[in-house]
């Protein structure tokens, strides 16, 4: 129940995208169209909820005191996470292409861009903030990745819509693209009730 | 490979200060702005935005990593093989943010807090990444270092004005947390215009709290490139 609510929790009220601006970059650049979108999306769920698990672990048995070196390495940690996830990237690419040439086929140019989403390093940085253990981080990395996909298909539906739509030139585009996002992020925070901590 | 080897090459003199290097850093503080024209480095850092102190510290970090990670990057330009240059940056910028971590947490442990994983998540700002692809490996290391001030100071002068009007409407107050601290409206005798006091603020004025809340920033950057584009209609998308 613990984990269904930590799943919950992070992707809807502690969105990524939304609530914490993580992975703005390709979220703003790829949701053009809501196919696209998908494909992304998807990568991100994908790539989140394998390298969390595994920075867990690098965490709590190379990095940590109590583990088996018995020296707190934690200075290395931007470094090995950022490692991890870039040839878990590679991996995955591989790996995919290997076994589903279609899905690789749909993914295939978005899962270099993961390497720089601050959606999964900001994963990673918020399990260790907030000491999860491995159930809770796995459950953490895929409800992030879920949120993250819900928030850039709805936003690139809105954006497919709104080009018909009668916007001031100085607005078009990158400025709308901004004020949906807000919106967006008042919408998601009513899905569970306001957070009342925002209001301190 | 015959016209590489035969073209004269030039000796240009590069002066410290010329119109050239004063251009690399106005550029970016204007028309060609990290943010609002350039759209990188929104992630992560918007969202510290809501009070002044932590954004002008996040963005001292991303002056500095942005600067001397340009400058290394451009030192080791001609020896950075082509095929592992992404994880040469990267441990560029990851040891960089890394010392920021440290010369933070030693000098104010409560800003420390209160960015959490902001400042990790430095090295995976575009900015950062975007100015050593498009610029220092292309570039001498002296005006890529100018570059990576130019383009750290456009991020900046951004992320602080979307915090002092955070700030200022969603808390009545500016620089909170530093010894400068100013208090500016509210509903208390502390505050310069006392919201509670017989005058003409008297009832009617309070904090907007959606300010405090991170979708603010969003609407604040929106309104800026608004503004901006108006002013230019040269920067207007096309699409």
């Amino acid at each position: 129940m613990e984990l269904v609510n930590i799943f919950l929790k992070a992707a809807f009220v502690e969105n990524l995208v939304l609530a914490y601006f993580l992975g703005m970059c390709s979220f703003l650049a790829v949701s053009k169209t809501v196919k696209t979108a998908f494909g992304l999306g998807l990568a991100v769920i994908f790539v989140l909820g394998i390298t969390m698990p595994i920075n867990w672990l690098i965490n709590e048995y190379l990095l940590s005191e109590t583990g088996p070196l018995g020296f707190d390495f934690s200075f290395l940690r931007f470094i090995l996470f950022i490692a991890v996830i870039a040839s878990m990237v590679q991996l995955v690419e591989m790996v995919i292409e290997k076994v589903s040439p279609s899905l690789y086929n749909s993914l295939g140019i978005f899962l270099p861009l993961i390497t720089v989403n601050c959606a999964i390093l900001g994963g990673s940085l918020f399990m260790v903030a907030r000491e999860y253990n491995f159930g809770e981080s796995v459950a953490f990395g895929l409800g992030g990745g879920f949120g993250w996909f819900l928030a850039i298909i709805a936003i690139a539906a809105i954006r497919e819509k709104i080009r018909y739509s009668d916007v001031p030139p100085a607005l078009r585009g990158l400025g709308m693209a901004f004020i949906l996002t807000g919106l967006m992020g008042i919408a998601f925070m009513s899905l569970l009730g306001i957070d009342p901590a925002a209001f301190k | 490979m015959a016209e590489v080897t035969t073209a004269p090459v030039v000796q240009e003199k590069e002066p410290l200060f010329g119109k050239k290097e004063r251009k690399l850093i106005t550029d970016p503080l204007t028309d060609n702005n990290p943010i609002t024209i350039q759209v990188l480095g929104i992630c992560s850092a918007l969202a510290v935005t809501s009070l002044v102190l932590p954004s002008i510290v996040i963005s001292v970090a991303v002056i500095f990593v942005c600067a001397f990670s340009s400058l290394f990057t451009s030192l080791l330009r001609t020896r950075i093989p082509k095929s592992i240059r992404m994880i040469v940056q990267l441990v560029i910028i990851a040891t960089l943010v890394t010392i920021v971590e440290m010369v933070l947490k030693y000098y104010s442990y409560p800003v420390y807090r209160q960015l959490t994983i902001y400042i990790g998540l430095i090295i995976t700002n575009c900015i950062v990444m975007g100015r050593l692809e498009a610029f220092a490996m292309a570039n001498k290391p002296w005006r890529s270092f100018l570059d990576g001030i130019g383009n750290g100071l456009g991020y900046g002068v951004i992320l602080v004005a979307v915090a002092l009007v955070r700030e200022l409407f969603g808390k009545g107050s500016l620089f909170a947390g530093s010894p400068a601290e100013m208090k500016i409206i509210g509903a208390s005798p502390d505050y310069m215009i006392n919201t509670l006091a017989e005058g003409s603020w008297f009832g009617w004025y309070s904090n907007n709290n959606l300010m405090v809340l991170p979708v603010a920033a969003m609407f604040i950057i929106g309104i800026f490139i608004w503004i901006q584009r108006s002013r230019n209609p040269a920067l207007v998308d096309v699409s």
